[in-house]
């Protein structure tokens, strides 16, 4: 597989070439993507209406303020900057897993995915103490422990969208731990080296990546906003 | 090599860059997010309601921002060719239109509401310890949390 500079009058639709100029499996992936993220732009469009239909609204700094073992302390921000920081960088070795399957570098690719996979497992841990956290403060499904920032009473539209929208979102992390893990077996099974190349990484990868990228989203219009 | 091998110039993207490349978008991520999360801290404290707005735009500007480099960089959809690039981001144009259309729908309704719903309108005013009192009025009210 050369890697040839694509000549910029290529036509692209006179037939006999991909007019993606990428593999099928590649394609479909990225029109998965953006079909999921037409699922996920209309979860967070759906909250921000919600949000703009009501009155009041919890403010996210005194509902998201602990982390583990922090007792009675208020800090907002800080255990979602830690679970940021671990996508953030589970991002990163994910793509330098990528970069290894270009190089043909098989005991990169199992290095970099297997820290790819601890980075997605740590996050879910995360989430699950967050949800645990709030679960017993009162917190879920149909329940609202937390009064709007001017100390009306509030919805429990707050607390359905949250669990909602991170639970969806944390099941597509959970979805991609299990692809990075299959990922890694048959890594670890030659398939790839087999095949001749290791395509199935990126498209993993992309799998991935867009998780971050949801991630990005959601954490700002929960978190920050 | 399956189907890989069918008129397919260029399979392999990698970043220009390399290795560098990467470790320079994580970089640009990292400090994006610390920026957001400063601006997230300073706005506990700020009561203007313009000023709030304007916190919150830049945190969006500063969200589309990490958007773009995970996807342009990460994703590698800026190496792509230009077919792929627009078959993938004009379909998401129309999220645009819908965040428009439905936020504006939203607060349109709630306007309506504390204009022509006085029910609504008082609903609103009860703070989160009267829920109860207001609870033995109306009973077949369903609980509306800030209890306990």
């Amino acid at each position: 597989m050369e890697t040839t500079a694509v000549a910029a009058d290529t036509n692209w639709w006179n037939g006999g070439k991909s007019p993606f100029n990428v593999e099928y499996g590649k394609l479909m992936m990225w029109y998965f993507l953006m079909s999921d993220s037409f699922t996920f732009g209309a979860f967070l469009i759906s909250y921000g209406t919600v949000r703009f239909s009501s009155n009041g609204w919890p403010n996210p700094n005194e509902v998201f303020r602990s982390y583990p073992g922090s007792g009675e302390i208020n800090a907002p921000l800080v255990f979602v900057s830690i679970m940021t920081f671990i996508l953030i960088m589970s991002s990163v070795t994910m793509v330098l897993a990528v970069h290894a399957g270009h190089e043909r570098d098989k005991k990169g690719v199992m290095t970099y995915l297997a820290w790819t996979i601890l980075g997605g497992l740590a996050f879910l841990s995360c989430q699950a103490w967050e949800w645990n956290h709030l679960f017993h403060e009162g917190a879920w499904w149909g329940r609202n422990p937390f009064p709007n920032s001017d100390g009306t009473a509030s919805s429990t539209n707050f607390t359905n969208f949250f669990f909602t929208i991170t639970g969806f979102h944390g099941f597509h992390v959970f979805s991609g731990v299990v692809i990075n893990i299959i990922m890694l077996i048959m890594t670890a099974m030659d398939t790839f080296e087999k095949k001749g190349h290791y395509l199935m990484i990126e498209k993993a990868g992309l799998y991935w990546h867009f998780v971050d990228l949801v991630w990005v989203f959601v954490f700002t219009c929960f978190y920050l906003l | 090599m399956e189907n890989t091998d069918i008129g397919i110039v260029n399979a392999v993207h990698d970043n220009p860059g390399g290795t560098k490349e990467i470790w320079r978008t994580f970089w640009i991520l990292l400090g994006l997010t610390i920026v957001e999360l400063i601006l997230g801290y300073i706005l506990i404290g700020v009561e203007s309601h313009g000023l709030r707005l304007g916190l919150k735009g830049a945190i969006i500007i500063l969200m589309l921002a990490k958007a773009f480099y995970i996807v342009a960089y990460f994703m590698h959809l800026k190496s792509e060719i230009r077919n792929l690039i627009m078959t993938i981001l004009v379909p998401l144009a129309l999220l645009i239109w819908a965040i428009i259309a439905f936020l504006y729908e939203g607060n349109s309704y709630r306007n309506n509401r504390n204009t022509y719903d006085p029910y609504k309108r008082e609903r609103s005013h009860i703070m989160s310890t009267d829920v109860k009192a207001d609870e033995k009025g109306k009973p077949q009210e369903k609980r509306t949390g800030a209890m306990e």
